[in-house]
């Protein structure tokens, strides 16, 4: 038994027990020093707290790694401290949103919320009367018709991009990007323009999935494109060496092998429309009750009722408000989550 | 017998070999190619469509509609709207965009650069997931939600901000403001359009990041440089003109928001360079401030006001796109 000739297996890369209860310690003492800082001078607030941390550690960091490193090492340890302050300022107003809507909105939430509409109450009355039954109606049928509109365009738009490369290829991707920054007021403006003053006159529900649909096109597109390029050209070669004609290999090959991809691309569109507020004012109107007939009278839906109880102002329609933030909220994550599973379990395959 | 055989199974007739497309591709590229002209299609029915409504108002205001800085609806005894004295100019609010946006950028881009380089070069597998989780997330919430949250949550402290700034920066033009008014100013609308920026500058950034050589990422360490020199000497100067690009995008989706700014910021239609006063407001909230209680010739300037809008979006994507497209797809 030589176990004595055998080295143990050493990792230098990664740090030594020492180095970690060293950055500890550092870590611990900035975190000291913010404390001391912040109830020593008249800076208030949790924030002063993240940014008084960040700063002391990044000095004490430096001149750590100056005495025992060298200069480089010492910028190397602010770049750290510095890309990480970045970060942390970057995810900190998402958590303040999640926090306060979840916060804010629990007050707002009950059982009628969901059967009622507000055709018998106004937005200030207590929180237990009326409900957004017919915004949520008119949300989905809103979303509904505007994903009709714009699935075919934006899939048709995708396979042209992948599948026949044709001579428009390069301005029609130009246009989709630029589609994609269109200003929703401007698409709702444009609707006005073209759909309502000349030909219905009236506000609609589907003059809003108008506007809506050429907000989701490009992101449907753009999307989808990302999904079909993904498919192995094997796939494709196979379909025509098969003796298959070009479009029964994109129909029976191709769209079928992309299928959760085209539907993450649709859960994505509808996401991105579901709270989108300005066409929505411009377009649909805002009934209070309940109108399944998209072609017919104002529609309501969750921004526009959103938007409505803020302006009122009263403590009530504020909650009401954000009770209303907190159900699109979680509409929106549950749409986002949903696309994310799907598209991991296609890249896992 | 076996010649009966033969002229029994005979091979079929020879087939016509052709790379011409068959009837049911025809029709198939026919369709598939119209579909995708849509947006071609649709672009340019916006474009004519405002153009067609705001022709008259751009007509009688000619090149002042975008340098003059008055909007009044002056109507006469009998109620009709007096011509002579009234004024469409879209100045004021033009400037107001162009303020909102150009804070939005400047704090954006360093957060979103930093968040980038987090997460492509620091963060840890797991955590780089989540993250770019979060950070998409972020994309993908509706601007109502931006803009109440920071009309409740954002203003109180970003107030608290602008006295700071104000108090020890305040000898800088920017940050004079006379009735010391500090709500609702561009500044806080700045900084919420910041926010809603930062997801699209960071996975801009992102993607630019990861398609850095990896050759050179590995020289650099072999000869010896930390991970800032690496990312100073490789990446940043690769990145560059994806940084830009990226910027530019936040710029354009910064430009024509419109709910979040119209609840944050106070909006009246003055000139106003001062970020910190709370007055200003962007094209797209006057639009829908003034939408309510427009009349039909106003209705047509604010189409001509939408128009303006859609071509300053279209030109600062369209640099971004270029830019964007030129910085990747090289080295490697």
């Amino acid at each position: 038994m030589s176990t004595a000739t055998l080295m143990k297996p050493q990792k230098p890369w990664q740090a030594s027990t020492q180095q970690r209860l060293i950055s500890a310690s550092v870590f611990l003492v900035a975190a000291a020093i913010s404390y001391g800082v912040v109830a020593a001078t008249p800076m208030k607030g949790k924030l002063a707290y993240v940014f008084v941390f960040f700063a002391s550690l990044s000095v004490l960091d430096f001149f750590f790694h100056l005495v025992t490193r060298g200069i480089s090492a010492a910028k190397d340890a602010v770049a750290r401290t510095v890309v990480a302050f970045g970060i942390c300022v970057a995810v900190l107003p998402i958590v303040s949103i999640l926090a306060t809507v979840f916060m804010r909105g629990y007050k707002g939430l009950h059982f009628g919320l969901f059967t009622h509409d507000m055709k018998l109450n106004s937005v200030s009355d207590p929180i237990a009367q009326g409900g957004l039954l017919h915004a949520l109606i008119g949300s989905t049928i809103l979303v509904l018709v505007a994903l009709v509109i714009s699935l075919p365009l934006g899939i048709l738009t995708a396979v042209y991009m992948t599948e026949i490369r044709g001579r428009f290829m390069r301005p029609i991707k130009f246009l989709v990007q630029a589609m994609s920054g269109v200003p929703s007021i401007v698409a709702g403006l444009f609707i006005l323009a073209a759909v309502v003053y000349p030909l219905t006159k009236s506000y609609s529900g589907f003059v809003g999935s108008l506007a809506l649909s050429i907000l989701m096109i490009p992101t449907i597109a753009r999307t989808s494109e990302e999904v079909l390029l993904l498919i192995p050209n094997d796939l494709r070669e196979a379909g025509v060496a098969l003796g298959g004609t070009q479009w029964r290999t994109v129909a029976m090959v191709v769209v079928p092998a992309a299928r959760s991809g085209l539907v993450t691309a649709m859960i994505l569109g509808i996401a991105r429309i579901a709270g989108e507020t300005a066409p929505v004012l411009l377009l649909s109107g805002g009934g209070d009750q309940v109108n399944a007939n998209p072609f017919s009278g104002p529609m309501g839906s969750l921004p526009f009722y959103i938007w409505k109880s803020y302006s009122v102002g009263t403590e009530e329609s504020i909650t009401r408000a954000w009770a209303a933030i907190l159900v699109l909220l979680v509409i929106v994550l549950v749409l986002f989550i949903s696309a994310r599973l799907l598209s991991e379990r296609r890249t896992n395959k | 017998m076996s010649q009966d055989l033969l002229s029994a199974v005979a091979p079929p007739a020879k087939r016509e070999i052709t790379t011409k497309p068959r009837f049911s591709d025809k029709v198939f590229r026919g369709v598939v190619t119209s579909g995708a002209l849509s947006s071609l299609f649709i672009l340019s029915l916006i474009f004519l469509f405002l153009a067609f409504q705001g022709f008259s108002v751009l007509r009688t205001e000619g090149f002042s509609f975008i340098t003059t800085s008055s909007w009044q609806v002056v109507l006469d005894d009998a109620g009709n709207i007096d011509p002579t004295a009234t004024v469409f100019g879209l100045g004021a609010m033009l400037v107001g965009t162009m303020l909102c946006a150009f804070i939005a950028i400047i704090v954006a881009v360093p957060i979103s650069v930093l968040s980038a380089l987090y997460l492509n070069f620091y963060a840890p597998a797991f955590l780089k997931k989540i993250m770019v989780a979060v950070v998409d997330l972020m994309a993908a919430f509706p601007s109502i939600l931006f803009g109440l949250w920071g009309f409740f949550i954002l203003m109180p402290s970003a107030e608290y901000w602008a006295k700071l700034l104000h108090h020890y920066l305040g000898f800088i033009p920017v940050f004079q403001l006379d009735p010391l008014v500090f709500t609702r100013s561009p500044f806080v609308a700045g900084l919420v359009l910041a926010i809603m920026v930062i997801p699209i500058v960071t996975s801009v950034s992102r993607e630019v990041f990861s398609q850095t050589p990896l050759d050179r990422i590995q020289a650099a360490y072999a000869l010896g440089a930390t991970r800032w020199s690496m990312i100073r000497a490789v990446v940043l100067p690769y990145g560059r003109s994806g940084i830009v690009g990226g910027a530019m995008l936040g710029l354009g989706r910064a430009m024509g928001e419109t709910v979040a700014v119209y609840t944050v910021l106070n909006v009246v239609y003055q000139v106003n360079w001062h970020v910190l006063l709370g007055a200003g407001g962007n094209v797209a909230s006057m639009i829908l401030l003034k939408f309510g209680e427009a009349g039909p010739q106003e209705i047509k300037a604010l189409m001509a006001a939408g128009l303006i809008l859609f071509l300053m979006t279209l030109v600062v994507n369209s640099i971004a796109d270029f830019i964007v497209a030129r910085s990747g797809g090289k080295g490697r």
